[in-house]
């Protein structure tokens, strides 16, 4: 049984024009995504910027609305009538931002940011307060001294700890990361990283991981959704998606990322240029006349490609 | 090797902070030779952008200790004048964030012809115009006659990090000076203007200083590396033997906190503790030796030089020829876990 | 753009409908109406009442709003009780003192603003900066009618520069060029009095815009291409900083109304302000009510003319 199931969901944003700002038409952030999640695993979602990406994982959260779909979490639906479910979800799905340096209110103490969530949720003596703050500092490797200090005091890796302590204080199911590294440091972001992974296996959390960085998508993820305008063009487990790449825009992707061996240069530059020709050359018979990726052909099991309808 | 186009000398590029001067960058000796990318890599903190600006005299309040020969002229306290006959046109910047480093109230034309007037008013309005098409044309622009008149935030990101080359080689400099040039881009995008600067600097024979983070862009562009930590240069070699054989602990921990996108799952390494702010960095000793406190005081050097190696490989402090990763470094990362 | 200033036009409708409402409401909360001044006590009631029936001043209140929205847009504002004259004929002749009072005083804000900004801004935290931002920090601080009160002391009464009231000497020929002439002598000390402290914030807000201009990348690009620091300042720093400040001019034709009721009255200056005064003790509703309109109507003009100002400056405005 998935944790989390997203069915078809559309997001559409309107664009006010003309003299008096009616809709004039709609941008498609997401335009019919599915795929689920399992307990205990990691989802990457991967795209450039304007893919949706970012958007899929707000209205999870319910930052954005819906325009059509079906999204379930734990069997309870977070269709139309959120407002009712909202409540009790709100808890059970965190999320952890981007920039540590803004996500934080720079004029409250820590305790206050931490135990935020706490006292939306429940009612708890300051007494118990300080003590589940003391506690989840201690999750996230900070000294119980951190409490008073205010979030300019710290490191980006440690403020990222401190979203972090945030995003697990009600015991969430589901979190999601969107870019929860991109601003920090490669030793802190291994720091982060490393420790995802440790409180993902200890309280058994399931991640929506959603990054640019493909080698973190890798490192990090069981599944992978690629998307391009709004629309999955690949998706499989990690290796299917690194090893067997079927869609053409999967392997230009793929292509691109720079590789840590200086010897292989040459044959990256080349291999590069081959498949952005290929990519030209061929995009028309893998995207549709409006540019736009085809329904998702299974290609294994758990391999699915946006490829066109003759295979 | 190509013959030498910068020398830079035990340069120290000090800030004030209150009423002391604190070191950004502190005795960093580099040449920088014609035709070559060399890589600066280091953390945020590492004063790798400041040596940049240093070499730019981009620096408004700081004082420059130090000599920086630029084809053997020491131009390290140069005057304002000579300063602006070299930059833009001996040597050129290209910035990380283009949304930013580009005018919102002009138009692209405008800027980029603002370079080319600056070092040659005499060139009519007409030949300018030309010249500043070609420029876009050569920079992978589609369609350069209406970006000419576009503003910056019509155009991608991509779109934008091109005019900022463009304005940088508009008069073919010697030394092109890229800081996080694709940091802020997409991966595919990223490849594009890596791919860009690779032909220029072939084309144009010029020398490219490239600050960057990323160990990949490093190993796919660099000739030569030079690590910084704390404002000090810790490892040079070329990028060969600095990616396969790093001698220096930062650069070993470094090269392995990246996440490989080749597959293996390992736990990543992590690099304890942080960067010291710029007042609180220990001014005696390996800068580096509270990084790695599992070592021993006694292999660090009271007074730690940078050692030729191999010719050509230079490591600063003797702790490189002791280090090792700690045992249990494991349980130390995983610091928390209960 | 033109979409965007269609726009913003009709979006004034409203607004001007709302005013008009509102201010024909408070008209009509006051005690007393139109006719209570006109009469004579000892009237006949019935006379009276046949008066008021002829004025519709028992019709419902939306039609005698009806009526005197529609005289008012054809230019009828009804009769002054007090002048017994046109209210439009009345404040023509103000409005035109009101006009050139204003005029002198956007000219005399911006001449003292531009270059206070200017040497506070690149120069920040010199000498010279302190002493300005020092200035502004007053001019905040002093209230308009004292500031206004003791120029008119010094320079109108212990040193006689200036003349202390009116707004041309009795006896001027309209039309030659002494009458203009002395009409600008008049104007000088109560515009330069309101200039004074109106400016402060434009001086900070420009100090403010060159400062935050100094520090953002594309100076340092500037930089890079070779620009020399005047260069900078000049190409760059200056013109970015100076087009926020053009947009504000619409908002400073709202501060003016405020302040010319101040200093037409304490400088005796025949302007609108002055007459608004005038008609509040004297309880000429016609002319209030009026007067209330059309500053009501200048703020909101001035701030479509700084929307519009904004757009045309601002590309980023402007492509949308």
């Amino acid at each position: 049984m998935a944790l989390i199931e997203v069915e078809d969901l559309k997001v559409y944003f309107p664009i006010r024009g003309g003299i008096f700002r009616t809709i004039q038409e709609y941008v498609r952030a997401v335009d019919g995504v599915s795929f689920s999640i399992e307990k205990g695993q990691t989802y990457g979602l991967v795209g450039e910027s304007g893919s949706g990406k970012t958007t899929i994982g707000r209205t999870i959260i319910g930052l954005n609305k819906m325009t059509s779909g079906k999204i379930t979490f734990d069997s309870i639906s977070l269709g139309e009538d959120r407002r009712r479910s909202r409540l009790n979800i709100q808890k059970d799905i965190q999320m952890i931002f981007q920039d540590p340096y803004s996500s934080l209110n720079p004029k409250k103490r820590v305790i206050d940011i931490i135990a935020e969530p706490l006292r939306n949720f429940e009612k708890l003596s300051t007494q118990e307060e300080k003590s589940r703050v003391q506690n989840l500092l201690d999750i996230v490797g900070l000294s119980p001294e951190a409490m008073y200090k205010y979030p300019h005091e710290f490191s980006g890796g440690q403020r990222q700890r401190i979203g972090i302590a945030r995003a697990i204080a009600l015991n969430p199911k589901l979190i999601i990361a969107d870019e929860p590294v991109s601003a920090l440091d490669v030793s802190v972001q291994a720091q982060v990283l490393n420790f995802m992974q440790d409180i993902q296996k200890e309280l058994n959390l399931t991640y929506l991981l959603i990054s640019h960085d493909l080698g973190i998508i890798r490192h990090m993820s069981d599944y992978i959704g690629i998307m391009y305008k709004g629309r999955y063009v690949e998706q499989g487990t990690a290796d299917e998606i690194f090893t067997n790449p079927q869609h053409i825009y999967t392997k230009r992707l793929l292509s691109a990322i720079p590789d840590i061996d200086p010897r292989q240069r040459e044959v990256i530059f080349e291999k590069r240029l081959k498949v952005r020709d290929e990519f030209v050359k061929l995009s028309k018979n893998y995207f549709d006349e409006n540019g736009l990726a085809f329904p998702l052909k299974p290609i294994s099991k758990t391999h699915f490609a946006a490829l066109p309808e003759r295979g | 090797m190509d013959e030498e186009l910068v020398k830079i000398k035990q340069l120290k590029t000090s800030f004030r902070v209150l009423d002391d001067y604190y070191a950004a960058v502190d005795d960093v000796t580099l040449t920088i030779y014609k035709n070559e990318v060399l890589a600066i890599v280091g953390e945020s903190g590492s004063g790798k952008s400041a040596l940049a600006f240093s070499i730019m005299g981009l620096h408004n309040r700081a004082k420059i200790e130090g000599e920086i020969y630029y084809r053997g002229e020491n131009i390290a306290n140069a005057s304002p004048g000579r300063w602006n006959k070299l930059r833009g046109r001996e040597m050129g910047m290209i910035f990380q964030d283009s949304l930013s480093a580009l005018n919102p109230l002009m138009i692209i034309g405008t800027q980029i012809e603002e370079t080319l007037l600056l070092h040659n008013p005499k060139i009519s309005a007409r030949e300018r115009k030309i010249r500043v098409i070609d420029l876009l044309m050569k920079v992978g622009i589609p369609r350069p006659e209406k970006t000419y008149y576009q503003y910056p935030h019509e155009l991608s990101g991509g779109m934008r990090q091109r005019v900022i080359i463009a304005i940088a080689i508009a008069n073919q400099p010697q030394l092109l000076i890229a800081d996080e040039p694709t940091t802020a881009l997409d991966v595919t995008i990223q490849a594009q203007i890596l791919d860009l600067l690779r032909q220029l600097k072939n084309e144009m024979r010029a020398a490219i200083v490239l600050i960057t983070h990323d160990l990949g862009i490093v190993a796919e562009m660099a000739d030569r590396v030079a690590v910084m930590y704390a404002g000090q240069i810790v490892e040079i070699a070329d990028v060969y033997t600095l990616i396969e054989n790093p001698l220096h602990p930062y650069t070993k921990m470094l090269l392995k906190s990246v996440p490989s996108s080749s597959g293996a799952k390992s736990r990543l390494h992590v690099i304890q503790g942080v960067v010291p702010a710029l007042h609180k960095l220990p001014r005696e000793g390996c800068r580096f030796r509270g990084r790695i406190p599992w070592m021993d005081a006694s292999v660090h050097e009271s007074n730690p030089m940078l050692h030729e190696v191999r010719p050509g490989h230079y490591v600063r402090c003797t702790c490189y020829q002791y280090f090792h990763f700690p045992d249990k470094y494991k349980e130390e990362s995983s610091h928390g876990t209960h | 753009m033109w979409k965007l200033m269609v726009r913003r036009i009709i979006i004034m409708i409203p607004q001007i409908v709302v005013l008009s409402l509102l201010v024909f409401m408070l008209a009509k909360a006051m005690p007393g109406d139109a006719l209570t001044g006109l009469i004579d006590p000892s009237i006949d009631p019935a006379a009276i009442e046949a008066m008021r029936e002829r004025l519709g001043l028992n019709n419902p209140w939306y039609v005698q709003y009806w009526d005197w929205i529609t005289r008012a847009l054809q230019g009828d504002l009804g009769q002054s009780f007090f002048f017994k004259m046109p209210v439009a004929d009345l404040i023509g002749q103000r409005m035109v003192n009101t006009f050139w009072l204003s005029l002198a005083t956007l000219i005399l804000t911006y001449l003292i603003a531009i270059p206070l900004g200017i040497v506070s801004g690149r120069y920040n935290d010199t000498l010279a900066d302190r002493l300005i931002t020092g200035y502004t920090y007053v001019g905040f601080a002093a209230p308009l009618f004292i500031t206004a009160l003791l120029m008119l002391y010094i320079f109108g009464f212990q040193f006689g520069w200036f003349p202390t009231g009116g707004s041309v000497s009795p006896g001027s020929t309209p039309g030659s060029a002494e009458y203009v002439i002395d009409k600008i002598y008049h104007l000088l000390l109560p515009a330069l009095s309101m200039a004074l402290i109106t400016t402060v914030s434009t001086v900070q807000y420009l100090r403010c815009e060159i400062i935050d201009t100094k520090q953002k990348d594309f100076i340092i690009t500037a930089r890079a291409k070779g620009a020399s620091e005047q260069r900078v300042y000049h190409r760059h720093i200056l013109r970015n900083s100076l087009l926020p400040i053009a947009a504000l001019f619409g908002y400073e034709i709202t501060g003016l109304i405020g302040g010319t009721i101040f200093i037409e009255n304490i400088f005796n200056y025949p302007g609108m302000g002055q007459l608004f005064l005038e008609s509040i003790t004297r309880r000429d509703y016609s002319v209030m009510t009026a007067l209330v309109l059309l500053y009501g109507i200048a703020a909101i003009v001035g701030a479509l003319i700084s929307d519009i100002i904004l757009s045309i400056v601002d590309p980023r405005i402007r492509i949308k």
